[in-house]
């Protein structure tokens, strides 16, 4: 096995036993993304100097016999739209082109005083609104599995640079599936916190009451090992808990027996591929192998979650965009007067989607539209909340498919937004009840395209959510196929 | 008769600090329309009594000691600004 092909955990073993040194790990990344980035287009920035001042820092403290932290010289790639002080964030966005935070976000300081090195920041569509990336302002990433399809989105770039073998662990944000549907298009592993768990101090505000960080990886033992990381308290999010965090891997291989993992039936039968449909089928048989029992459990709301989604969603961004008027930070044009200079600023440096949801958002939140948009997606987000705990009473875990689709095609759905925003069908209703939700490989398409099956938990149980996912893995072997990728020219 | 006019993306553009060229109001109309058009299917629901969820989590107020913690110094909360002017940030004329 090449060494870009070890999984975070046996980079860690390597380093630890001096098999190897996190400067010759960081080397191995950066000849894999010169090779690979042109063709998917995944990073926005690399940081060559501050990675391999990192790894130098994590070999010294070991040839010390210091303590270098549980993610020691392991690579990470980050989502741009983590605060990276001194280092540009974009969130890419032209209206953040050449902005460096003064400040990094707590998860960027989390992984670094735990030893990782953050190679560099990577593409996402404009301040993670997309399902693609093909709304980054920047270019699209596409799909290691097949260059002419998406990565999936918001988080693209973090399931690709994972999927393509160019770093073992990255972080991403879910708002509305933006961590589990592109792990899904990408065949990793992607799991979205309960909310409240991780702190979204330096995460660029999309929809506040939504967005949690989490992490990407090739298998569930590194997503846990990631996760521990990450979780916890923090002072300047009021929203974070302080609930204790467990070690994720300590119980992961416990098993499942006696666990009841319920079906909504109805609302999974709906338009999804015949191909995902079977993948979820054989699941089921997974689980039951595993000692799950399987229950028909209903979530009569569950349908009207995208709507509701998209307005809670819209709104809150409407509020959270604000902010960029040209003034703080950031791009600016100029006009005449104050609000001339900001209506320039903003058409110029906002995308199309952006825009779109703005619009949309500021429309719900309106006088005259308030009650009917605003107010009642607020009294929905109530009924699909109490599904969710009236489900739970009968089950610890739902599973679903992550996508109703594979990867589609680069272009296929830029045209009409609502095709666009029906790609989240299964993974907004884990973000509007602030439930945890992990997608893991499931399959494959005839295609050759991998499928993703979503596990929703109870709130603050990553444990339980982490353990169901390690079981199925452990008797499944789908997280263990490469994409081919033909040779870079 | 549509409830999204070239009118409302206008005064919505305006609201929203958007400028807008009359090929991207047409279109905005037409796709504000469209997912609006998706949204009303809440409609369907009797949400009489219903309380409304901004968040999830039961918090009121979080509370720490008022203590004073080091934070950003002026240069660097203005390192990031287009334009600045004697430690200040500046904008156009506000008043005539």
């Amino acid at each position: 096995m090449d060494r870009h092909e070890y999984s975070a955990l046996e980079l860690r073993e390597g380093i630890a036993r001096r098999d190897f040194t996190a400067r010759e790990v960081c080397e191995t990344v950066f000849t894999r993304i010169r090779a690979w980035d042109p063709k998917f287009k995944i990073f926005l920035a690399s940081d060559e100097q501050g990675a391999y001042s990192a790894a130098t820092e994590v070999d010294r403290k070991l040839a010390a016999g210091e303590s270098a932290g549980p993610l020691a010289g392991l690579p990470l790639a980050l989502k741009d739209n983590l605060c990276t002080s001194g280092f540009p964030t974009t969130c890419a966005s032209r209206i953040l082109e050449g902005w460096r935070p003064p400040y990094n976000a707590t998860v960027v300081e989390r992984v670094k005083a735990a030893g990782a090195v953050l190679v560099g920041k990577v593409n996402m569509d404009e301040f993670a609104m997309g399902s693609s990336c093909e709304n980054s302002a920047f270019f699209p990433t596409r799909n290691p599995w097949n260059p002419d399809c998406v990565a999936g989105g918001s988080s693209g770039g973090s399931a690709a640079a994972v999927a393509a073998d160019l770093v073992p662990l990255a972080l991403g944000s879910d708002t509305g599936g933006s961590i589990r549907q592109p792990a899904s298009f990408c065949g990793v592993v992607g799991l979205k916190p309960t909310y409240g768990r991780v702190s979204r101090f330096g995460l660029v505000a999309f929809a506040s009451s939504l967005d949690q960080i989490g992490p990407l990886a090739r298998n569930v033992e590194d997503a846990a090992l990631l996760l521990s990381v990450i979780a916890g308290h923090d002072q300047r999010d009021a929203t974070s808990t302080d609930l204790p965090v467990p070690d994720y891997l300590l119980r992961l291989k416990e098993g499942v027996k006696g666990l009841k993992i319920g079906l909504p039936r109805e609302f999974i039968s709906a338009g999804i591929h015949p191909e995902i449909k079977t993948a979820l089928d054989t699941a089921q048989k997974v689980f039951a192998d595993a000692g799950v029992e399987l229950i028909e459990v209903a979530l009569p709301h569950a349908e009207y979650c995208l709507a509701a989604y998209y307005l809670v969603a819209t709104a809150e961004a409407s509020s959270n965009l604000a902010r960029y008027d040209g003034v703080q930070y950031g791009q600016r044009v100029s006009g005449d007067n104050l609000l001339e200079m900001y209506a320039a600023t903003r058409a110029t440096g906002f995308g199309a989607e952006v825009k779109r949801r703005i619009m949309l958002g500021t429309y719900a939140l309106s006088a005259g539209y308030y009650e009917a948009y605003y107010k009642k997606a607020l009294q929905v987000r109530t009924l699909i909340q109490r599904d969710f705990e009236q489900a739970m009473t009968k089950c610890d875990l739902i599973l679903t498919p992550t996508s109703p689709t594979t990867a589609f095609s680069l272009g296929e759905k830029t045209k009409d937004p609502l095709t666009m925003y029906l790609s989240d069908v299964f993974t907004t209703s884990a973000n509007l009840a602030g439930l945890p939700g992990v997608s893991i490989p499931g399959g494959f398409s005839s295609e050759g395209l991998p499928i993703g099956l979503q596990l929703i938990g109870k709130a603050y149980d990553e444990e339980t959510l982490l353990r169901t996912a390690y079981a199925f893995q452990s008797r499944t072997d789908w997280h263990t196929r490469r994409p081919a990728m033909e040779e870079a020219k | 008769m549509p409830e999204i006019t070239e009118e409302t993306v206008k005064k919505i553009a305006r609201l929203a600090n958007l400028r807008m060229d009359p090929d991207e109001t047409a279109r905005f109309t037409e796709h504000l329309e469209k997912v609006l058009e998706y949204m009303r299917k809440l409609n369907q629901l009797d949400t009489t009594g219903i309380p409304q969820t901004a968040h999830v989590l039961p918090l009121q107020n979080v509370w720490r000691e008022d203590e004073v913690l080091p934070g950003l110094d002026r240069s660097e909360a203005l390192a990031g600004a287009p334009d600045v002017r004697d430690d200040c940030f500046r904008v156009p004329r506000i008043i005539e």
